[in-house]
């Protein structure tokens, strides 16, 4: 009887232990799950896998795409969130995602660190030739989302400044406030240094760029183009007119396997899409806090790109 | 193998001692912020502890909430005061965010020292005539000395830690290396600096227990309490163990 | 609040996911502290040397230790292998102490008088031991199953979606409610599998049941003589 008992307790040990395990079996079929582990979803047969970054301008383009392609009655399936490029731009060439939303000049210094490009269509070119057989970019947007300098419009005023050029005549003290990898980057701080003569400081004020902007740790701040806040805070984007910054327009990378079958619908959308036009999307989703599924529908709804 | 040879020529190479990005500025600003939020929490909860350890009372409310405190996440927890507080104040939002992360270790840590303390001595204490302020500073403060500074390590540890990933918001330290080493893709940087953080979390680490070491009043180092408060006798739940933090 | 609402799924999904992340480390922690601690208890002139090294790998910040794995397990640094591995490392961490010092709870003469009964070291490990340990052992677990699902969110930092992805997102976008309900969701997934952890445990070792009764009717009379 005590070996009943015992073994009883046994069981339950295992019933408890095994439905750990069938929760965690289960849990990694999720739609999240990283590219990495399911077997790839090659084109032709089965759905379009629209990946996205952990960004959430990013997220809405992405799914801008996804219901732009779902009306075209094409199958399509979301893996969201995917992170850093490091992480997906193996899944794309694995064929686990085949539809992403990138940035011309950000995804060209990914594949060609070493590029001086830096205008819009000399970018676009470059990626084209830079671009891993097997995958391909189709027309750029309009819209970009691109490394910005920016100031307040009190900053601009008293001292005169609209312009990168500007700079150099500046005398105040200047400190730049971006990521902390800005710092290394070609259009950072030495390149300021190099085409435009400015010295700058740097401070790495991260996802806090702006808040040191405005409240004044910093007077000159790394924006993306696209950042709501640019408006909302009633900033002035300095002009570049030697092109430091690298052009980084909307466009889509995919694969060679299903270009075909989406690039007409992707065209059409990105055509569509302005700086003006994503700057007021990602305003959408900071200062409405609307999901990205609401306001992909809203946007596509009016301009008339889905019926 | 090279990938470490890489770090390790990272960490060594002389420009690591110089510009906005030197080591010593970085270093010493992960001290400071360090140094600063375990002092105030000790300000904070080492009274409320030895309150809770002397009197016996509020010990179940304490114990839960370091038990519940174990499973806040240190970066959200970082993240909501921030917003919280304004990220116009971020530095002064960290601070508070770290002092609460050391808050639960350093209670434990005095709450737990003066209640390891054998009754008997207490009893014997209480029985020669002490006033219980003479008790709590002659008698359970040196006493408890070394558990108090066993939770004041954890605390500095847990703050080190979160210190490292408070680097995202622009807070300087040493993780501001391994922040911008990921989106440029620089491994030397990141492991070598990943090293470094290590570091520095061993040598606080050695410090304070050295200094538990050397609290241990002599004469007590070979006794083991066997009727304390709070804890029946029988099988204990490790003191020395670990209290979660990072 | 309307962000909640609106998120649910997405708040319902990364939850899954941290479940399924969090899991892997507190059950292979287990699996590798029983036999790490088990020799600290055997033998007691290597237990501090084994304590005190596995207690310092407890030490090393997790960001550090996410990105340090890569090179040493050559797989790739946005592996999620890195954050399954680095978790592992950290119960193991907190376990095997608990381990150790659970066998060294065992009161001597129960494990005389079960080698008396003609039980081998081995199955005596098993039988005696190691059910009478559990109580330790489970406390111990139960800190280092919290501490794994509050530390799965610094994955988001090297590419592992976890709830953590609600702190970086929401922080972006300044919403707050965002940032929040991953900590709260963080707190409530911690304090559930805590909470089975000690159903589990009141099933397998139902002896405890009848201690914890006994030790609360004895606390206020304990309360009283001190006083």
């Amino acid at each position: 009887m005590f070996t009943a008992r015992k073994k009883g307790r046994l069981a339950l040990g295992a019933v408890a232990v095994g439905a750990a395990l069938a929760l965690a079996g289960c849990a990694s079929g999720d739609p999240l799950e990283p590219a990495d582990s399911s077997a790839g979803g090659d084109g032709g047969s089965g759905a379009i896998v629209v990946g996205s970054q952990t960004y959430y301008s990013n997220e809405i383009i992405a799914e801008i795409y996804a219901q732009a392609l779902e009306n075209a009655g094409l199958e399509v399936e979301r893996k969201f969130q995917i992170g850093q490029r490091d992480a997906y731009i193996p899944a794309l060439e694995g064929g686990e995602v085949d539809v992403f939303p990138e940035y011309t000049g950000n995804l060209l210094q990914y594949f060609s660190p070493e590029t001086t490009a830096t205008l819009p269509d000399e970018v676009y070119a470059e990626l084209q030739e830079a671009v891993p057989d097997g995958l391909t970019v189709l027309e750029q947007s309009p819209a970009t989302d691109q490394d910005s300098y920016n100031v307040t419009r009190q900053f601009s005023e008293e001292n005169g400044v609209t312009s990168l050029a500007d700079l150099a005549d500046v005398t105040v003290p200047l400190t730049l406030g971006g990521n902390a990898e800005l710092e290394e980057r070609p259009y950072g701080p030495s390149g300021l240094a190099d085409v435009y003569g400015a010295e700058v400081a740097f401070s790495a004020t991260g996802d806090t760029t702006v808040d040191a902007l405005v409240e004044g740790t910093v007077n000159i701040a790394n924006v993306y183009s696209a950042d709501p806040r640019i408006a909302s805070e009633d900033l002035v984007t300095l002009e570049d007119p030697e092109g430091l910054f690298l052009a980084s327009n909307v466009v889509p990378i995919v694969s060679e396997d299903v270009a075909g079958d989406v690039e007409e619908v992707l065209n059409a959308v990105n055509a569509e899409l302005t700086p003006e036009g994503l700057a007021a999307l990602n305003a959408l989703s900071v200062d409405e806090e609307q999901s990205s599924d609401k306001i992909a529908t809203d946007w596509l709804t009016e301009k008339g790109l889905v019926d | 193998m090279t990938l470490v040879l890489d770090a390790l020529a990272w960490l060594f190479s002389p420009e690591r001692l110089t510009g906005s990005n030197a080591i010593p500025t970085r270093l010493l600003e992960h001290l400071f912020y360090t140094g600063i939020s375990v002092l105030v929490a000790a300000l904070i909860a080492i009274p409320v502890g030895y309150l809770i350890g002397h009197t016996g009372r509020g010990r179940e409310l304490a114990v839960s909430i370091s038990g519940a405190a174990r499973a806040l996440p240190s970066f959200g927890l970082l993240l909501v005061v921030v917003l919280l507080v304004g990220t116009t104040r971020a530095p002064l939002a960290a601070v508070v965010a770290f002092v609460l992360l050391a808050i639960p270790s350093v209670l434990a840590g005095a709450y737990s020292g003066i209640e390891a303390i054998d009754r008997r001595i207490i009893d014997a204490a209480r029985a020669q005539g002490m006033t219980e302020w003479q008790i709590l500073l002659r008698v359970e403060v040196p006493l408890g000395l070394p558990l108090l500074l066993g939770g004041l390590r954890n605390a500095a540890l847990q703050v080190v830690s979160t210190v490292t990933l408070a680097a995202y918001i622009g807070l300087g330290g040493l993780g501001i290396y391994i922040f911008r080493a990921i989106p440029l893709r620089r491994y030397d940087e990141m492991l070598g600096s990943a090293i470094l953080i290590v570091v520095l979390a061993l040598v606080v680490d050695a410090v304070f227990a050295l200094l538990q070491r050397l609290s241990v009043p002599r004469g007590i180092t070979a006794g083991r309490a066997t009727r304390t408060r709070g804890s029946t006798p029988g099988p204990r739940a490790p003191m020395g163990s670990p209290i979660a933090y990072k | 609040m309307t962000w909640v609402w609106d998120n649910l799924d997405l708040i319902g999904r990364l939850s899954l996911e941290h479940v399924r992340l969090s899991v892997p480390p507190i059950v292979l922690g287990l699996l590798i502290a029983v036999p790490i601690g088990w020799l600290a208890h055997r033998y007691r002139r290597a237990r501090p040397a084994i304590l005190t090294v596995i207690g310092l790998l407890y030490t090393i910040p997790s960001l550090a230790l996410f990105v340090i794995l890569p090179a040493v397990l050559g797989v790739g640094f946005l592996s999620e292998v890195n954050v399954t591995v680095a978790l592992t490392i950290y119960a193991v961490a907190i376990l095997v102490r608990s381990v150790a010092d659970a066998l060294g709870s065992v009161d001597a003469e129960v494990r005389q008088a079960a080698t008396a009964i003609g039980y081998s070291g081995w199955s005596r490990f098993w039988v005696v031991e190691l059910p009478l340990a559990g109580p330790v052992v489970l406390a111990g677990l139960r800190v280092a199953a919290v501490s794994t699902v509050s530390l799965v969110t610094v994955g988001i930092f090297v590419g592992v979606e976890s709830l953590g992805y609600l702190f970086i997102n929401g922080l972006q976008r300044r919403i707050l409610a965002e940032v929040a309900s991953g900590l709260v969701m963080t707190v409530v997934i911690a304090l559930v599998i805590d909470l089975l952890l000690v159903l589990l445990g009141r099933a397998l070792m139902p002896w405890t049941r009848v201690d914890s009764r006994r030790s609360r009717r004895r606390r206020p009379a304990a309360g009283v003589v001190s006083r």
